[in-house]
């Protein structure tokens, strides 16, 4: 297959499989198949529409909550079908966090909002709580600015900050693969600027997902970029290669901007 | 283009801006004048309230609040036993009430299948719709019966020999009393009450709760962490809604209540409320005290309503600011 990922090399962190999603009788996913490779930024570019966020949205089975939609095939995580009925959802999204494309801080204080994720899978100590919390807001990059307001609320923060507050909320419950959806796409280019070197650092620790409409973006943060169009994975691969030498026309089409 | 003509536009279109200036300030001072309507028609309700009970507030002052007799023979009022039937009927409808609509509202909201959902919503607020006398009906001939037969036995069995609360459970089992009018009162808002809950939690933006999911909470910890939260305003304000038709609920409670104007510590003994008080005895009271006092007791049932409001104001406006908003 054209399409195959090159990350045979690599451990895989995700391995999809035959992917098919509905919405109702429509079909969003069309035969999806590749591997998410391990502490790497994977970027998934595609126009409007085209799937990407769909894609995403069942790597922690987030399609659950509507009625209608429902996914066949595999996506194996750690050997396991994560879209088999039986696996406990609430442990899949613990694992596998999410970061969403506005900004979403709990209705609580900046404390709060990171503690409360670590309460649901963790007891620790008041000190224990406390050093979490800094080392999460460290990784988001967010520390120092909030470090003396940490029981305001977390709505009293600007928008970059909240999306920042977004990732370490993510990143505090410890998973394994963090999935981004265009979290850039309402922030100013400085905010966005930030938390594209915060992705930088992440990816040491993180398997990272990311979709985006920029393609500038992808270029600049991304391993491995798939470009996706109408339900269906065109190609996949290298993100220099695919963008210098893309290996499917409808590829080079989208990124020298003739379609899309 | 000539100057005359030019100017002429200039002054055709000053005197549009003085009309449409004229027509902003009329609309203004109208749309005042109504929002003034409300504040005038309360403050006058309230100001014949208190002439019409001067009589009774005269003669027995401030001890009308605390003074447990109602003997229209005597001409002697006091309006204790009412305000205990009214706050005690409100409190446990509120008690029972609450849970089962916040139940209701959860599940409508967040685990109804979808088929099921327009039905079930539209069946809430149908009860909303039934008139309070139907509800008053139903109580005294269906409901009343079927408590004092199967209900009241078992529950005195288990309850009434536990020391505190046992007394409330004591009494014979007549049917009505204090205990039939709350159920029935808590099943009059419980419409209320759910329906505001569930629009009020239709408002939490979806991609709020997906992020919840997200982290791995369950579906209970998301309503209770993100959704009650969010909806703390809203949920106050249905309770609130609910507690003010409890009070001055008056049919239905007429009905199932007993009308005994005295105070008995069981909730299985008869009492009355003030709104039912009112109802049975503003036909054939006689001018004079008897009237008065009536009056009295409505402008109590006002200060009480009144009360209630600001507290739930008050509780909305702290829990705001202990937010650290």
């Amino acid at each position: 297959m054209s399409d195959q990922a090159t990350t045979s090399s690599q451990e895989a962190a995700l391995l999809v499989r035959n992917l098919n999603f509905f919405y109702g009788d429509f079909k969003g996913l069309n035969n999806i198949n590749m591997d998410i490779a391990r502490n790497k930024v994977t970027a998934f570019i595609g126009p409007s529409g085209c799937g990407k966020s769909t894609l995403l949205r069942t790597f922690n089975r987030m399609y659950d909550l509507y009625p209608g939609q429902r996914a066949e095939g595999e996506i194996l995580f750690n050997g396991k079908n994560l879209l088999d009925k039986r696996q406990d959802v609430n442990l899949v999204r613990a694992k596998i966090g999410m970061v969403f494309q506005k900004p979403t801080p709990f209705p609580m204080t900046i404390y709060e909002n990171i503690a409360f994720g670590v309460r649901l899978y963790d007891r620790l100590s008041k000190s224990a709580m406390d050093d979490r919390v800094e080392w999460a807001l460290k990784k988001a990059a967010l520390w120092g600015e909030v470090k003396d307001k940490l029981q305001q609320n977390g709505l009293s923060l600007s928008g970059g900050q909240q999306q920042r507050l977004c990732i370490a909320r993510a990143v505090a419950v410890k998973p394994d693969v963090v999935l981004l959806d265009e979290p850039t796409s309402a922030l100013d280019p400085i905010s966005t600027a930030k938390i594209e070197e915060l992705i930088y650092e992440l990816k040491n620790e993180y398997t990272i997902a990311i979709v985006t409409h920029n393609m500038q973006q992808a270029a600049r943060i991304s391993d491995f970029t798939a470009f996706m169009y109408l339900g269906e994975l065109i190609e996949m691969g290298d993100t220099d290669q695919l963008f210098l030498k893309p290996k499917i026309k409808q590829t080079e089409d989208y990124i020298t901007g003739r379609f899309g | 283009m000539s100057e005359p003509s030019e100017s002429a536009g200039i002054d055709l279109h000053a005197r549009q801006v003085a009309k449409f200036r004229l027509q902003d300030k009329f609309f203004h001072y109208s749309t005042q004048l109504f929002a003034l309507v409300v504040l005038a028609s309360l403050l006058g309700i309230l100001v014949s309230l208190a002439i019409e009970a001067w009589p009774s507030l005269k003669a027995f002052g401030p001890d009308f609040l605390w003074t447990n007799v109602w003997s229209v023979p005597d001409d002697e009022y006091g309006a204790l036993a009412a305000i205990y039937g009214t706050v005690v009927t409100s409190v446990l409808a509120l008690l029972i009430g609450v849970p089962i609509s916040f139940g209701i509202a959860l599940f409508l909201t967040e685990t109804c299948p979808l088929w099921l959902r327009r039905p079930l919503g539209t069946a809430i607020e149908l009860l909303a719709g039934i008139p309070s006398i139907v509800y008053g009906i139903w109580g005294l001939f269906v409901f009343a019966p079927l408590f004092a037969e199967y209900f009241q036995p078992p529950l005195q069995n288990l309850l009434g020999e536990v020391p505190v609360i046992g007394s409330w459970f004591s009494g014979p089992p007549i049917g009505i009393g204090i205990l039939t009018a709350s159920l029935v009162l808590s099943m009059m808002i419980i419409p209320f009450i759910a329906s505001v809950m569930r629009d009020v939690f239709e408002t939490v933006p979806h991609v709020l709760k997906e992020s919840a999911y997200g982290i791995g909470c369950t579906t209970w910890e998301v309503v209770r962490n993100i959704v009650l939260p969010y909806t703390r305003v809203g949920v106050i304000g249905g309770i609130m809604l609910g507690l003010g038709r409890a009070l001055g609920e008056t049919m239905a409670v007429t009905f199932v209540i007993g009308n005994a104007n005295r105070i008995i510590p069981s909730l299985f003994a008869p009492g009355t409320s003030i709104a039912s008080t009112l109802a049975n005895e503003f036909g054939e009271a006689d001018p004079g005290l008897h009237i008065a006092s009536l009056f009295a007791l409505g402008l109590v049932l006002f200060v009480i309503t009144f009360i209630v409001l600001a507290i739930s104001r008050w509780l909305i406006s702290r829990s705001m600011g202990s937010e650290g908003l």
